[in-house]
């Protein structure tokens, strides 16, 4: 519904002493700390920016962080897909419970999150499972922090479908993965990219729930490296990284909504 | 809800629906089911006594007493930012909602290297703040700064869709009938965007008690003092001893049962609200 820009009369709680509390409140909360840390990355010049991030820990850093983070929400929009189904279309008893569950991960401190998963899967595992300090486990930590994203893009989608489409593609003879991959799935792309484009953004930065689980050479993922540079009193390089890494993560989702956006246009 | 879905099989159906619940049992349901296990294996005893020293008693208060601080904080800038947002005239909309939204791009840890490379003894706001002698980095101020930074965008975008939702007619209608600003915001517009703040409100609470990244990096982590309920999860993880064990795990479950009652209010919000909220992120 379009919404006419309103004259002063109505809006007068945001006069201009609101609008400048909201700025200053702003600035000094987010703005000037940001501004920090961009001028932080450059403290030694483009040259010492570049010297850090490709160094070759700092790559290897890089590269597993967007490494883990694609495998998983590869298995998020698989999986993520595939919980809103049965949420929607499918009746089971306690299924309102394991709807209201899949929020769980996002209220969930990520410290928690990490314990949690150590006590079943890291040593003294009661199912002989120990993924502790392994590639494996920081995936499995993602996935669980990441969880909502795909499910809760995809779900409104899928109510909001008309299920006579399917129910004709059915009657017409088409078998249920055809009805899948030719009436529901293109309708669900744009959701799906959506979710997985949060997740990856979630998955780039995420610090909480692997501190316990990674940490050795090779599951040292970029947050971790932040967090050792920061302790060894090298904020602009710890800058660096972090800039890099709010780079990666703005380019994937403007990727991705570009990829939406022509989804859409070739979706009809 | 049509009687039977036709269009998949009833095979199929149940495939799906094992698969799903199988991976949410792994990933979810069963590594928290054993944390509780853990928890209260010996007893109610060891866990009360692991969740009442003085150092998880001390951890409790400071996390409270930052949320406390963040929660109104944020709860006031963003009911002001929202009626900004959709009620002026603003430059560069997209740019100042993207701005908005940026804690959510950042990871936990960036936003505390922003706080130490902005409040440090000797740069840009710290200065002013250590020539009035306080200290904000490896104290509590940073942590309620790093805080307040993470949990920013949360009331904003809850409000923001309420807003656009409720339109102007009733906020017009009280001007016209002579009302001052003040008193259509508390007696229209408040009442009518109530559930929005109320969902942001707990989104903001969840995350400002469960925040451990930030905070962690701008936190002295001086056990009994400095350490938030996250802080000292991760500080009795660390140490051996089956003492450390339970303090890990009770502190954890503690924050677990906060969680989970986070979730339940959303979702009982959720329906009381007309359940406007899709996403919330």
């Amino acid at each position: 519904m379009p919404r006419v820009a309103l004259p002063d009369r109505a809006g007068r709680f945001g006069a201009p002493l609101g609008i400048g509390v909201a700025v200053i409140y702003m600035s000094i909360i987010v703005l000037i700390p940001f501004a920090a840390l961009i001028q932080g990355s450059f403290d030694n010049g483009l040259d010492g920016f570049w010297t850090t991030i490709t160094n070759e820990r700092a790559l290897t850093s890089l590269k597993l962080t967007v490494g883990v983070s694609l495998v998983v929400v590869a298995i998020n929009a698989v999986m993520g897909t595939v919980i809103a189904w049965v949420l929607v279309r499918d009746r089971f008893p306690g299924k309102a419970v394991v709807n209201a569950l899949i929020d769980l991960p996002f209220a969930l401190p990520t410290i928690v999150a990490g314990v949690t998963l150590l006590a079943i899967y890291g040593p003294g595992s009661p199912v002989g499972v120990n993924l502790a300090f392994t590639r494996a486990g920081v995936c499995v930590a993602l996935l669980l922090v990441t969880l909502p994203f795909v499910v809760r893009a995809v779900q409104p989608v899928l109510i909001e479908m008309d299920q006579e489409m399917e129910e004709a593609a059915a009657s017409l003879g088409a078998t249920p993965l055809v009805t899948f991959r030719r009436i529901i799935l293109p309708n669900l792309v744009p959701a799906i990219l959506g979710g997985v484009g949060l997740a990856f953004a979630r998955a780039l930065g995420e610090f909480g729930s692997l501190v316990l689980i990674a940490g050795t050479l090779d599951t040292k993922v970029s947050s971790l490296y932040i967090i050792e540079l920061i302790e060894g009193d090298k904020p602009g390089s710890a800058a660096a990284i972090s800039v890099t890494l709010l780079a990666i993560s703005l380019a994937s989702l403007l990727l991705l909504s570009a990829a939406e956006r022509w989804g859409s246009r070739h979706a009809r | 809800m049509p009687a039977d879905p036709p269009a998949v099989s009833r095979a199929s159906r149940v495939g799906l629906r094992t698969v799903a619940l199988v991976y949410l049992f792994v990933l979810l349901m069963a590594p928290l089911g054993l944390v509780f296990y853990r928890a209260f294996e010996n007893g109610f005893g060891p866990f009360w006594e692991a969740v009442t020293t003085d150092a998880a008693l001390n951890a409790l208060k400071l996390t409270i007493i930052i949320t406390v601080i963040a929660v109104p904080l944020n709860a006031v800038f963003g009911v002001m930012a929202a009626l900004i947002l959709v009620r002026r005239r603003v430059p560069a909309r997209p740019l100042v909602s993207a701005l908005i939204d940026l804690p959510l791009a950042l990871s936990p840890v960036v936003v505390g290297l922003c706080i130490i490379l902005v409040w440090g003894p000797d740069d840009w706001l710290g200065r002013f703040a250590s020539d009035a002698g306080i200290q904000v980095i490896f104290a509590l101020p940073g942590m309620v700064l790093a805080t307040v930074f993470v949990c920013l965008p949360f009331v904003v975008r809850e409000v923001v869709p309420v807003l656009r939702e409720v339109g102007t007619e009733q906020e017009e209608a009280a001007t016209t009938l002579g009302a001052t600003g003040p008193q259509t915001f508390w007696r229209i517009t408040l009442p009518a965007i109530r559930w929005g703040v109320i969902y942001g409100v707990v989104l903001t609470t969840a995350r400002a008690l469960g925040e451990y990244g930030a905070v962690a990096v701008v936190s002295s982590r001086v056990s009994g003092q400095s350490e938030t309920l996250t802080l000292f999860v991760k500080q009795q993880y660390d140490q051996l001893g089956d003492e450390a064990q339970i303090g890990a795990y009770g502190a954890s479950v503690v924050l677990l049962v906060l969680a989970i009652s986070v979730v339940l209010l959303m979702n009982l919000l959720n329906r009381t609200g007309g359940g406007s909220h899709g996403d919330h992120r």
